[in-house]
C-alpha cells in the first residue's frame, strides 16, 4: 500500500523578468492557469513527468545535482506547491523538514515559539503541552527556552526547529538536507531520530548529497537529473550510477581545464617566477622536451578523475633534439596544499640511461592510486643525473581522487580492520550529509 | 472556493496564535510593552486636544468638541489603513512560511487585520475616557457600535485579500496604496462632517463621498459615539452588501492566485 503516490508530475516555472506579467496575472485570475499564455522560452521545467510510489514504512533517498528538482519534488509532495500537471497524493500526517524554525518570531521566547511553530505544523495546544519537555530536552535548550529567539545562535535555532518538527509525530517525514547545519554532536542525534522513525515503520523521503547516508538509511534511492527521474531502485545501484555519471561529468570539465592550463603554460614565459604557488610553470634547457602528458585508466581510457585505489597510468611523450646519453624522467604528486605526497624518478629506481633520440613514450603504471580524497597536481621532469633540468613542468596535470571513506593524511596504505570476538563492531552511522 | 472559505474556520487556532504573536512581538523589548497599545491612542488624543483647543480653534457647533469628533473617525480609519497597508505586504513578509511549510496563505492578511482590530478595540476605552472628560453625552446607541465594526471588518478583509494577492504580482501596488490611502483619508468625512459647508455646496463632492463605502462606516461611528443617535440603517445596509461583494471578490482573486504564491513571493 503506497503512502505517497505521484503520477506524471511536472512542474513548470515562469522564468523571471518576463515582460508579460499582466497577461499572466489576467489569465491566472480568469482561467486559473498561470502558465497558459507563456511561450516555451519563458518557462523553465523543474520536474518532468515524474512517476513513483513510496510504500508504507519505506525510506526513499533522493539524490541528484543542484538544480535537478529534488527540493521542488519535496515541496510538491508536501503540498507546498502544486504540480503543473500530474497528480500527487499522500496518506497520513506529513511533516516536512524543509526549513527549520520557519515562522519563529525573533522577539519572543523560545517557549512561545515552540507553541506557535507547533500549531503551524498542525499540532494542537494539548499535544504541544504533552511534548513540550521532550522538545526542549531534544533541542538541549533547557537554559535558554525563556530567552527571545533572536539571542539564539543559528545552531540553537535549528535544533529547536528540528525538535519541534520531529515531534509532530508524522506518518510521513520529508527531510531536505537540513542536517547539514547541525554540529558534530547534534547530527548523530538527528540520525538516531531518523533511525527510530525507520524502526517505527514511518515513511521517509530524504533529499541529500551524502551518498553514504542513502546507502545506509534508504530502502530505495531515486536519482533526478534535470528534472527527470533517471533511476529508481536499489540504493547501491542508483548511487553507483549517479557517482559514475558525476565522475564522467567532472572528467569532461577536467579535460577542458587541462587543455586550458596547457595553453596557459605555453603562453607564459618560463622566467615568470612565482615560487610559492603551485601555478603551472615550466623551465629547463630543453635538450629533451616533454610535450604531452596524459593519464589513463587500466583500459587506456583517458581519465583525470579516479576512485581511490583504482589503477592509473601516467604517459609522457618526449623528444630529444640530439642523441642524449644522460637523462632521468621523474614525476611528483602534490596535494592542493602543496604537500609533496609522492615522488620518484628513473634514476632513483635504478634505471641507467643508455640513449634517447627522436620521439619516445614513457609510461608509469600505478597499480592502485592509494590517495585520499582531494585534488592533486603532477610535476613531470626530464633532467640530467646531476640535476640539471632539461624540461621541468610544475603542476602540469590536475587530477581528482574520490573516496567513499573520508580518511585523512597524505596517502592511504592498504589496510583492513579486524577485531577479536570480545570487541563487537558493526558498520556505524553514515557520514553526515554534506 | 467555498470549500476553501469554510476551512478558514479550521484555522482559528492558528489565527489566534499568530495574532497574539503579532501583538506580543510588536512591543516586546520596550519598557512599557503592551501598555503602548493604550499609550499610543492616548497620546494622539492629547496632541489633537491641545492643537484644536488652543491652536486651531474650531467654531462649528456640529463638531464640538472637535478632538473627540476627530478621534471617532481617526481610530477606525487607523485600523482600516494600517490593515490594508500591512495586508498588502503580508505575503511577502511571510515568504518563509509560504515557501517552506504547508501554510494557509489566507491566514496572513487576516492576521494583520485582526491584530489592528485589537489595537482599535484597545483604543476604545481611551475614547470613552475622553467622552467622559469632555462631559459629552453618551447614549444607548453606543451599543450599536459592534454592527458598524462588523461591516468594517468584512470590508477590510475583502480589500485586504485583494491587495495581498495582487501585490504579489504587482509590487508597485504597495506604493500606490500608501498614496491612495492618503487621498482616501481626505475623501472620507473624518476631519470634517458631512454637514461641512464645502461638502454641502458641491454636489460632485457629495456624490463622491456617498459612493465611498468608508464614508458610511465613519458616519456610523460618529453617529453612535459622537452624536449619540442611530446610524443611517439604509446607508450602512448597502455598505454591508458592498462589503460582502468585495469580500467574495477579494477572496476569489486570492484563491485564484493561490498556487502562484510559493513561487512569486
Amino acid at each position: 500500500m503506497p503512502s505517497i503516490s505521484a503520477k506524471g508530475v511536472s512542474k513548470i516555472y515562469r522564468r523571471y523578468a518576463s515582460r508579460r506579467r499582466f497577461q499572466t496575472l489576467k489569465s491566472a485570475i480568469l482561467s486559473g492557469n498561470l502558465l497558459k499564455e507563456l511561450r516555451p522560452e519563458e518557462t523553465f521545467t523543474a520536474l518532468k513527468d515524474v512517476t513513483f510510489d513510496v510504500n508504507d514504512g519505506e525510506t526513499l533517498g533522493i539524490i541528484g545535482q543542484n538544480g535537478s528538482g529534488k527540493s521542488t519534488l519535496l515541496k510538491i509532495v508536501a503540498g507546498i506547491s502544486k504540480p503543473t500537471t500530474g497528480t500527487i497524493w499522500h496518506r497520513g500526517r506529513l511533516s516536512a523538514l524543509i526549513e527549520l524554525g520557519a515562522g519563529f518570531h525573533p522577539e519572543i521566547t523560545g517557549r512561545e515559539n515552540v507553541y506557535i511553530n507547533g500549531i503551524m505544523l498542525g499540532l494542537t495546544k494539548k499535544e504541544i503541552n504533552q511534548r513540550f519537555d521532550q522538545i526542549v530536552k531534544f533541542a538541549e535548550l533547557e537554559d535558554f527556552i525563556d530567552s527571545p529567539v533572536k539571542t539564539y545562535s543559528s545552531g540553537m535555532y535549528m535544533r529547536l526547529g528540528f525538535a519541534v518538527a520531529i515531534n509532530v509525530d508524522p506518518e510521513i517525514l520529508l527531510i531536505d538536507e537540513v542536517l547539514a547545519v547541525g554540529d558534530a554532536a547534534f547530527i548523530p542525534k538527528c540520525l538516531d531520530k531518523i533511525h527510530e522513525f525507520k524502526r517505527r515503520r514511518k515513511t521517509i523521503l530524504f533529499v541529500t548529497h551524502g551518498l553514504d547516508a542513502v546507502e545506509l538509511l534508504c530502502d530505495r534511492a531515486m536519482w533526478l537529473k534535470g528534472g527527470e527521474l533517471q533511476r529508481l531502485g536499489n540504493p547501491r545501484v542508483v548511487c553507483d550510477a549517479y557517482l559514475s555519471y558525476i565522475t564522467g561529468h567532472e572528467e569532461v570539465q577536467m579535460a577542458e581545464s587541462q587543455a586550458e592550463s596547457q595553453q596557459a603554460a605555453e603562453a607564459a614565459p618560463s622566467s615568470q617566477a612565482d615560487e610559492d604557488s603551485r601555478s603551472p610553470k615550466r623551465w629547463g634547457s630543453r635538450e629533451i622536451e616533454i610535450y604531452e602528458v596524459k593519464m589513463f585508466d587500466s583500459q587506456k581510457r583517458e581519465k583525470y578523475v579516479f576512485q581511490s585505489g583504482e589503477p592509473a597510468i601516467i604517459r609522457l611523450k618526449a623528444w630529444s633534439r640530439e642523441p642524449i646519453k644522460d637523462f632521468v624522467f621523474g614525476i611528483g604528486i602534490f596535494n592542493s596544499n602543496g604537500v609533496h605526497c609522492y615522488g620518484s624518478n628513473t634514476n632513483i629506481e635504478k634505471y641507467d640511461p643508455v640513449s634517447f633520440e627522436g620521439e619516445g613514450t614513457i609510461e608509469l603504471r600505478l597499480e592502485s592510486l592509494d590517495l585520499i580524497e582531494g585534488s592533486y597536481f603532477l610535476d613531470l621532469a626530464a633532467h640530467r643525473r646531476d640535476g640539471h633540468p632539461y624540461d621541468y613542468h610544475r603542476s602540469k596535470l590536475r587530477i581528482r581522487v574520490h573516496s567513499k571513506i573520508k580518511d585523512v593524511g597524505i596517502f592511504r596504505p592498504r589496510h583492513a580492520w579486524s577485531f577479536s570476538p570480545e570487541i563487537r563492531m558493526k558498520p556505524s552511522l553514515p557520514v553526515p550529509p554534506s | 472556493m467555498l470549500k476553501n472559505l469554510a476551512t478558514l474556520l479550521r484555522y482559528r487556532v492558528l489565527l489566534q496564535t499568530l495574532v497574539s504573536r503579532e501583538l506580543k512581538g510588536r512591543y516586546r523589548g520596550s519598557f512599557f510593552g503592551f501598555l503602548w497599545s493604550f499609550f499610543n491612542p492616548l497620546l494622539l488624543m492629547v496632541v489633537y486636544s491641545l492643537v484644536f483647543s488652543y491652536i486651531l480653534k474650531q467654531r462649528d457647533p456640529e463638531t464640538t468638541p472637535y478632538a473627540l469628533f476627530l478621534f471617532c473617525g481617526l481610530l477606525p480609519w487607523t485600523w482600516f489603513s494600517s490593515s490594508i497597508l500591512e495586508a498588502s505586504n503580508s505575503l511577502m513578509v511571510n515568504a518563509g512560511l509560504i515557501k517552506k511549510i504547508l501554510f494557509p496563505a489566507e491566514v496572513l492578511p487576516l492576521v494583520n487585520i485582526l491584530a489592528n482590530l485589537v489595537h482599535f478595540l484597545l483604543g476604545l476605552p481611551i475614547l470613552l475616557i475622553f467622552v467622559l472628560y469632555y462631559q459629552h453625552h453618551l447614549t444607548v446607541y453606543f451599543l450599536c457600535l459592534p454592527i458598524v465594526l462588523l461591516v468594517q471588518l468584512i470590508f477590510t478583509a475583502g480589500l485586504g485579500f485583494l491587495v495581498a494577492a495582487l501585490s504579489v504580482h504587482f509590487r508597485d501596488l504597495q506604493n500606490i496604496l500608501a498614496n491612495l490611502l492618503t487621498l482616501w483619508f481626505f475623501a472620507t468625512p473624518i476631519i470634517y462632517p458631512m454637514t461641512f459647508p464645502g461638502v454641502r455646496e458641491s454636489t460632485t463632492f457629495k456624490t463622491v463621498l456617498n459612493l465611498n463605502p468608508v464614508t458610511h462606516l465613519m458616519e456610523g461611528y460618529q453617529s453612535t459615539i459622537f452624536y449619540g443617535r442611530m446610524f443611517d440603517v439604509r446607508a450602512l445596509g448597502i455598505t454591508l452588501l458592498v462589503s460582502l461583494a468585495l469580500f467574495l471578490l477579494g477572496y476569489y482573486v486570492f484563491d485564484a492566485l493561490r498556487d502562484s504564491y510559493p513561487e512569486e513571493v
